[in-house]
């Protein structure tokens, strides 16, 4: 019975930028308000310092800091590739996989929540892509780029893949300035279909992200996802994953690395409702500085989802005194015929292996480097796709 | 017939099996008019015969409870509480104390050998005049709202420990209920908290001097025995330096139509090197098979670990009441101190747990255990929420949890919500939750070497709160087990 959170003046003014901007778009985002830490999904994560900024419209991206962000970014050779540049689709630069249709579908809506309420009053056109039944699209690599100072952004992407369809999807995201990047993924997975969906999200360091992914799965369908937080001031990524039909598979894989003052969270809901379900999840976080880690990660079985499989890990390294993780991996479940379950764990490096490393010679440094690196490398482990797998490693190392 | 389906309907009869302990009491009984206010926690406090301090104190809980709202955020649904329309003050009419047990109020004498309390225990408990005897377990006897005896004092008395109502400890001990009272739950802690801060009637208190092992465990047999009086507990337990104590609380409460209120409060505090042992099995009317008529049972408990090395320990068996609302707590000062709590829940029907623990780690070197088991069975939903939260100076603390949850049926829920917080490097926290039934393969096994179904589900349910039962004092751990098995009887064990 968790009552509606009750809307303070504040929490709307500050939301007045966007209400406005939205063309009568804003009543929900009214309703909802700006949340506060009272609410319980937003309870880690603060966004009051999104509320002393006028929030506009970016202009266009200038070609030359397109350029610029593509020698930067960890890209594949090959594959499709779209980029959008400030919210807009830059077209010189964009091209569909061969096998892909247009769409022509609404964004589903997600109500009650505060990121998808945001991006549903001032929606801007994203992905609106169909992979007919039986295809395999091969790689999409999206590339969603933010310049600008006081500006937001909030794309709206739609991925249908039809029944024994395939897609992986290379989701980046970056950018330079003090923005918001709102992206909104929805996504239906077909029957036998399935969909590797690989995120990079290394927005500026002065940049907000949120971005809300919402995936239903059919029938043996798959959804295998790994986001890896490594940019913005503040981001959150946050999916809603329903194994919608019997036989379902889920992978919701994360991994997130924090320094200076910056806040990363990554929040999932994974919701088995029908049975044979199996759901997988592995999110690492390292926090160095007086970097703050969020982790929230609820599964929920209904009643019918006898038989579900479900896991879920997420273990968090703190490397500095100031550094702070905040974990509320959380399991509803309904149905008695399953098997369930979830594991934690925080702590600093473990003194006996640096030991051992240092007393073979390895400098201290270059000791916890090796450390680091083999505690986020089996969560890194998990993205199927050997190439992307290289691109974030390559990413996570610098 | 496969085991899943018996286990069913093994389920099905147990919700028809009524509440084993429900009986009522009649006795002539001092009551305060329906409805809550400023005159009501007045005429309490006056009824008490309570210093202008402690009046103080009600009335600033009774305004800060005015200010604040009912929480909503536990895993429970219920039907709004009229606050307005429950007694307050509930009061057994004093009559001097009878010379032999034959001159004890029948009813009473009636009521503990239902409890089962022996002949010996009885006279103590109703003040029967040179009953003394010695005995393992000192039992401060609360009837309704108030403690009609207390036991043991002499003994106690000698090794200059302090245990009687909390009434008779601000009237006799001012000074040190000044010092402690409100110092872990404060008077604003929370809406149910605050409310037993305006309201309470009674409740133990409990004074362990430094250096004292108490010599004997000490046990409140709380009982809600008044129609339509909530209970409002206010429980005080200090262990000075060195100090030992173990504190076992149970309940068996009447059947009753409507629901009932209960909002105590629990505070613990330990200081350097002490040690509190809190066990509790609870067993209040948990309402029909419908649901109807359940006690509500809102607790605020914590515990502070104030000097080093000090350790509190909490154990609880929660079995009874429509909806439980009770996170044990400890709060770990003290370098080096150690906070630890073992639950085991179960619900059937449409019971309702919302219940887990919170170890606030503030020193350096501290360490907490966190076991918790849950069982659901009917259409009952059962949820465990944790925090733990290492504050920046808990340098090399530790955290265990373990979590597991058993559903037995496919009507009822299971949850899991834990807080883990840390802001600390060296900081350790380690936790694990398992949601699972009991596996065809283990109770045919059991069933093969000639078990009967019930049997094979009793051992396998007490073997999946062996580590929690194993926490409780010797006395508790068999009507822990009994509990169980009329909880959850026909369908494990």
């Amino acid at each position: 019975m968790s009552g509606a959170p009750t809307v303070t003046q504040d929490a709307v003014r500050a939301l007045e930028a966007f209400i406005q901007r939205s063309a009568g778009h804003g009543a929900a985002l009214a309703e909802t308000g700006l949340p506060t830490r009272r609410v319980e999904a937003w309870r880690y994560t603060p966004l009051r310092t999104l509320a002393d900024t006028a929030w506009h419209q970016a202009a266009p991206l200038a070609s030359e800091a397109v350029s610029t962000f593509l020698d930067r970014l960890p890209l594949p050779e090959n594959g499709a590739r779209m980029v959008y540049g400030n919210g807009r689709l830059l077209e010189g630069l964009s091209a569909l996989p061969e096998v892909a249709t247009q769409g022509s579908e609404n964004i589903s809506p997600l109500k009650g929540m505060f990121s998808a309420t945001l991006n549903a009053a001032l929606g801007e056109k994203g992905l609106d892509l169909r992979i007919p039944a039986g295809t395999d699209a091969g790689l999409l690599t999206l590339i969603s780029l933010s310049d600008g100072d006081n500006v937001s952004m909030h794309l709206q992407h739609r991925i249908v893949l039809e029944d024994g369809a395939s897609l992986t999807l290379y989701d980046v995201n970056a950018g330079e300035g003090r923005y918001i990047a709102n992206p909104r993924f929805d996504i239906v997975v077909g029957k036998g279909a399935k969909l590797r969906h690989v995120k990079l999200q290394r927005e500026s360091l002065t940049g907000t992200h949120l971005a809300i992914v919402s995936a239903n799965v059919s029938e043996k369908g798959e959804y295998d996802s790994f986001t890896l937080n490594q940019g913005s001031n503040l981001a959150r990524h946050e999916a809603v994953v329903t194994l919608g039909a019997p036989h379902a598979i889920v992978h919701v894989n994360g991994v997130q690395i924090v320094d200076g003052q910056r806040l990363n969270d990554l929040t999932s809901m994974i919701h088995h409702a029908a049975p044979d379900g199996s759901s997988r999840q592995t999110v690492k976080t390292v926090l160095s500085d007086a970097g703050q880690g969020v982790f929230q990660g609820k599964i929920l079985v209904d009643r019918v989802a006898q038989k579900t499989d479900g896991y879920q890990m997420n273990q968090a390294l703190l490397l500095s005194e100031k550094a702070q993780i905040n974990s509320k991996p959380e399991l509803e479940i309904y149905a008695d015929d399953v098997k369930c379950s979830h594991g934690a764990t925080v702590g600093a490096l473990d003194d006996e292996q640096l030991f051992y490393l240092r007393s073979r010679g390895v400098p201290e440094a270059q000791a916890r480097d090796i450390l680091v690196r083999a505690f986020l490398i089996d969560a890194l482990d998990l993205v199927a796709d050997e190439a992307l797998r290289d691109l974030l490693g390559r990413s996570m190392a610098s | 017939m496969p085991a899943v389906t018996e286990t069913r309907e093994t389920v099905e009869k147990l919700a028809k099996s009524s509440y084993e302990w429900g009986f009522e009491t009649d006795i002539e009984m001092d009551i305060a008019p329906k409805g809550l206010n400023e005159d009501t926690v007045r005429l309490i406090s006056q009824r008490k015969g309570e210093p202008q301090w402690m009046l103080d104190w009600r009335l600033k809980a009774f305004r800060a409870w005015l200010e604040m709202e009912e929480p909503t955020w536990a895993h429970i649904h219920y039907p709004p509480i009229d606050y307005q329309d429950a007694h307050y003050f509930a009061q057994p009419k004093k009559k001097p104390g009878p010379k032999s047990l034959e001159e004890v109020d029948p009813e009473l004498l009636r009521t503990y050998a239902k409890l089962g309390i022996p002949l010996h225990e009885q006279a103590l408990l109703a003040g029967v005049e040179g009953a003394e005897e010695r005995l393992p377990i000192a039992v401060d006897a609360v009837f309704d709202s108030v403690s009609v005896a207390t036991t043991f004092r002499k003994t106690l008395a000698e090794a200059g420990v302090i245990f009687c109502p909390i009434s008779d400890a601000i009237r006799e001990h001012p000074e040190l209920v000044q010092k402690y009272l409100g110092t872990v739950v404060p008077v604003a802690d929370n809406f149910f908290g605050a409310l037993n801060s305006a309201v309470f009637t009674d409740g133990s208190f409990v004074y362990i001097p430094e250096g004292v092992r108490c010599p004997m465990e000490l046990s409140t047999y709380f009982r809600i025995n008044a129609r339509n009086t909530g209970q409002f507990e206010r429980t005080l337990i200090i262990a000075e330096d060195r100090a030992t104590v173990s504190y076992l609380e149970g309940c068996t409460a009447p059947q009753r139509d409507e629901n009932q209120l209960h909002a105590a409060v629990v505070e613990l505090i330990a200081m350097e090197d002490a040690s509190i042992k809190y066990s509790t099995v609870q067993n209040w009317y948990p309402g029909d098979d419908e649901g109807r008529g359940g006690i509500y049972n809102f607790v605020t408990k914590r515990g502070i670990c104030r000097g080093a090395r000090s350790k509190i320990s909490w154990t609880q068996v929660e079995t009874g009441s429509a909806i439980t609302w009770k996170y044990p707590s400890c709060v770990l000062a003290g370098e080096g101190s150690v906070g630890e709590f073992y639950s085991v829940a179960v619900t059937n029907n449409h019971q309702q747990a919302d219940t887990g623990t919170k170890m606030i780690h503030l020193a350096p070197n501290t360490r907490s255990t966190i076991i918790a088991k849950t069982i659901s069975a009917g259409k009952s939903d059962s949820t465990y929420r944790g925090l733990v939260r290492m504050q920046p100076k808990a340098r090399n603390a530790r955290n265990f949890t373990q979590c597991d949850s058993l559903l037995i049926g496919d009507q009822c829920g299971a949850h899991t919500v834990p807080y883990i917080e840390s802001r600390n490097m060296t900081a350790r926290v380690e936790h694990e939750a398992t949601t699972s039934k009991i596996s065809e393969d283990e109770l045919f096994y059991c069933r093969s070497r000639g078990l009967s179904e019930e049997d094979a589900v009793g051992l396998i349910v007490n073997g999946f709160c062996r580590e929690v039962l194993k926490e409780l004092p010797m006395e508790f751990a068999v009507e822990a087990q009994k509990l169980l098995q009329i909880s959850l009887e026909g369908s494990v064990g």
